[in-house]
C-alpha cells in the first residue's frame, strides 16, 4: 500500500498570481476575435461609404409589405440597405476546416487521455489506501 | 486557508441550505434561458433566413432534450454543487473536471454579459421613445450586474424566488403578444406570405443557423448547479428540467411565429431586441410597454441565474483546489459562495462593455457546446462504470445510448455551424481551453488532493 499524496499548501501570493494568469488568458483569447470583428466592421463601413449609390426599395428587392414594415421600423431605403446587403460568406476553406477539426478532436483526445491517467490515481488512493 | 475557515465552532463544515423545490428548478432553468426568446435567437434568421431559424429551433430542441435527459439521470445521482463539473470529477477525471468547470463559468459569465448588454440597449430604446436620444448604456449594465450580485450574495432562496416571479411574467407576456397578433387569421396583422422568403443561403444556411439555434435553450442544463440546495434532487431536478424544456419549446415556437410574421428577415436577423420591436410594430403603447418590461425582466432573470450558476461552478473549482482555494469559501451568515460571486462581477461587466452582442453570445455558446460534447462520453462511461442496479439513481433516462449518440452528432453539426461565419472565434476559444489545460497539468494539479476528488458513496468503478 502506497502513501496518499499530500499536496503543498499554496500561499496567498501564488493564489493571486494564478487568478490573474487565468484572467489574462481569458481576456487574451477572447478579445482577439472581438478586435477582428471591430476591424471588419470598420472596413465594411468604410467600403460602404466609398461605394455610395442611390438605392430604392425596388433595387433592394423588397415587396410592398416588406417596404411598409421597414418604414414602420423607422428605416428608409438607404438605411435599410446596410442591413439588407450585409451577408455571410459561407465559402469553405478546406485547410481551415481540417485545422479546426484537428484542433477540436486533438483537444478532446488529449483531455481524455490525461484525465484517465489522473483518474486512476484518484481511484487508487480512494479505494486502495483506506 | 479559506477552506479551513469554513467551519463552525464545533468543526462541522458549513453546507449550503436545502431550501429549493421543483418550481425553483424550473425558474432557474427557464429563467436563464427565456431571455433567448426575447433576443439572440433571431441571429439564426441572419445566418440562414426565417425557415432556417425554425428548423434550427426544432433540431437544437432535440439536442437539448438529449441534454436534459442525460443531465437528469447523472445529476439526480451526483447531487452536489458544481453540476456537470462534479460529474466529470467522479466519472472522467480531474483535467476534464477542470475544463468542465471553466466551460460553465465562461458560458454563464458571457451570457450574463449579454443580458446586461440587452438591458442597456433596451433602456436606450425606451429613452429614444421618450425623446432622449443617445442615452449612455454603461451605467445600466453596471447597475444590473451589481444589483444581482448583491442579491446572490445575500442568499439563494430570495434570488430564485425573484426569478420564479419575473420568469413567469416574462413568459406570460409572450403568450399575450401571441394572442394580440390574431394568429388564426393570416394577412390581418401577421404577413407571413409576404415576409417569408426562400432559404437565402440555401441548405448550408440551415446548418449555419444551428449555431445561434442554441440560444433558444442555452443554460437549461444550469438546473443541476442547484443540486446541493434542493430538498429532493431525485424528484426536483428531472421535474424542473423537463418542465423547463417543454416551456421553452412552446415559447421558442411562438416567438418565431410572431416575429417572422411582422419583420423582414434582414432586419430580424440583426435586431438586438426583436420582441420589443414586434410590439412597437403593432402600434399599441400598452403592448410596447409590456414587452419593454418583459424583455427587461427576461434579461434580469437570466443574468440572475447566470451569476448563481457561474459563481457555484467557480466556488467548486476553488473548493477542490483546481483554482485558488480562496474562492472555495461559503459566507458564514448567508451560506452563499460570496467570494466567487464578487469575483465574477467585474468580468461580466467588462465583457458587456465591448458592446458586441453576437461575439459575446458566440463565446457563451461555444463554451456550452464543449460542455454538451463532454456529456456524451460522460454518459457512456457512467453506465459502463456503474451499470444499472449497482448504485442508486434518482432517475434513469430511457433509450440509452441513443440520446448520447444523437447529442454527439448534433454537437458536431453545431461545431461546423460555428465554423461557418465564426471560425476565428472557434479557434480562439479552443486555444484558451488548450492553454488552460496545459497550465492545469503543469502547475495546478500538484495542489489537488487525489482521494478527495471522489466523494460519492459508490463502489469502485468497473475497469479501474
Amino acid at each position: 500500500m502506497s502513501k496518499n499524496y499530500t499536496p503543498p499548501k499554496q500561499g496567498m501570493f501564488g493564489q493571486i498570481f494564478d487568478t490573474i494568469l487565468v484572467l489574462v488568458l481569458v481576456y487574451a483569447s477572447l478579445m482577439v476575435p472581438l478586435l477582428f470583428k471591430a476591424e471588419a466592421k470598420a472596413e465594411a463601413a468604410a467600403a460602404s461609404a466609398s461605394a455610395h449609390v442611390q438605392v430604392s426599395w425596388q433595387s433592394l428587392g423588397q415587396n410592398e409589405i416588406q417596404q411598409q414594415q421597414w418604414v414602420k421600423l423607422g428605416y428608409d431605403p438607404e438605411k435599410a440597405a446596410t442591413l439588407i446587403n450585409s451577408r455571410f460568406d459561407y465559402t469553405i476553406d478546406p485547410l481551415m476546416l481540417i485545422i479546426t477539426i484537428l484542433v477540436v478532436a486533438g483537444y478532446f483526445i488529449f483531455m481524455l487521455k490525461v484525465s484517465d491517467k489522473q483518474y486512476r490515481e484518484v481511484i487508487r488512493e480512494k479505494f486502495d489506501n483506506k | 486557508m479559506a477552506k479551513d475557515k469554513i467551519t463552525t465552532s464545533n468543526s462541522k463544515p458549513i453546507a449550503m441550505l436545502k431550501v429549493l423545490n421543483p418550481f425553483h428548478i424550473w425558474a432557474l432553468g427557464v429563467g436563464i434561458v427565456l431571455v433567448g426568446e426575447f433576443m439572440g435567437w433571431n441571429f439564426t434568421v441572419g445566418k440562414g433566413g426565417a425557415y432556417a431559424s425554425l428548423i434550427a429551433c426544432w433540431v437544437i430542441g432535440l439536442l437539448y432534450t438529449c441534454v436534459a435527459m442525460i443531465d437528469s439521470e447523472v445529476t439526480s445521482t451526483v447531487a452536489a454543487a458544481g453540476g456537470q463539473y462534479t460529474q466529470a470529477k467522479h466519472i472522467v477525471g480531474p483535467l476534464m473536471a477542470f475544463n468542465v468547470g471553466l466551460y460553465l463559468v465562461m458560458a454563464y459569465t458571457m451570457l450574463c454579459a449579454a443580458d446586461a448588454l440587452v438591458v442597456g440597449d433596451l433602456m436606450k430604446s425606451g429613452a429614444e421613445v421618450m425623446g432622449y436620444a443617445n442615452l449612455d448604456t454603461k451605467p445600466f449594465v453596471v447597475l444590473t450586474v451589481a444589483f444581482l450580485a448583491w442579491l446572490n450574495y445575500r442568499g439563494v432562496f430570495a434570488t430564485l424566488t425573484l426569478n420564479l416571479v419575473i420568469t413567469f411574467l416574462a413568459f406570460a407576456s409572450l403568450i399575450v403578444l401571441f394572442l394580440s397578433v390574431d394568429p388564426l387569421h393570416q394577412g390581418v396583422i401577421l404577413q407571413h406570405q409576404a415576409l417569408l422568403t426562400d432559404l437565402p443561403y440555401g441548405w448550408i444556411g440551415v446548418v449555419a443557423a444551428l449555431q445561434f439555434g442554441m440560444w433558444y435553450y442555452l443554460g437549461i442544463e444550469g438546473t443541476c448547479q442547484a443540486a446541493e440546495e434542493v430538498r429532493s434532487a431525485g424528484r426536483s431536478i428531472p421535474l424542473g428540467t423537463m418542465g423547463g424544456m417543454m416551456t421553452l419549446l412552446v415559447a421558442a415556437t411562438i416567438t418565431w411565429f410572431v416575429a417572422t410574421g411582422l419583420m423582414p428577415w434582414q432586419y430580424l436577423g440583426q435586431a438586438v431586441t426583436p420582441m420589443y420591436d414586434a410590439a412597437t410594430l403593432l402600434g399599441s403603447s400598452q403592448l410596447q410597454l409590456m414587452l419593454f418590461v418583459a424583455t427587461a425582466f427576461a434579461a434580469i432573470a437570466s443574468a440572475n441565474g447566470c451569476i448563481n450558476d457561474a459563481s457555484r461552478a467557480w466556488f467548486s473549482l476553488g473548493r477542490d483546489r483546481y483554482m485558488p482555494v480562496f474562492f472555495g469559501a461559503i459566507h458564514p451568515k448567508y451560506r452563499t459562495p460570496y467570494r466567487s460571486v464578487l469575483f465574477l462581477v467585474p468580468i461580466a461587466i467588462s465583457f458587456a462593455f465591448t458592446g458586441l452582442l453576437d461575439q459575446v453570445i458566440t463565446f457563451s455558446i461555444l463554451s456550452g457546446l464543449l460542455g454538451y460534447t463532454f456529456m456524451t462520453f460522460n454518459m457512456i462511461k457512467f453506465r459502463k462504470m456503474w451499470p444499472l442496479g449497482s448504485i442508486h439513481r434518482g432517475y434513469i433516462h430511457p433509450f440509452h445510448p441513443i440520446p448520447a449518440i444523437t447529442l454527439l452528432t448534433l454537437c458536431c453539426a453545431t461545431y461546423f455551424a460555428t465554423f461557418l461565419g465564426y471560425g476565428a472565434s472557434l479557434l480562439s476559444i479552443m486555444a484558451f481551453y488548450i492553454l488552460a489545460s496545459i497550465w492545469f497539468v503543469l502547475r495546478r494539479y500538484k495542489y489537488v488532493k487525489r482521494a478527495d476528488q471522489f466523494t460519492m458513496p459508490w463502489p469502485r468503478p468497473k475497469g479501474y
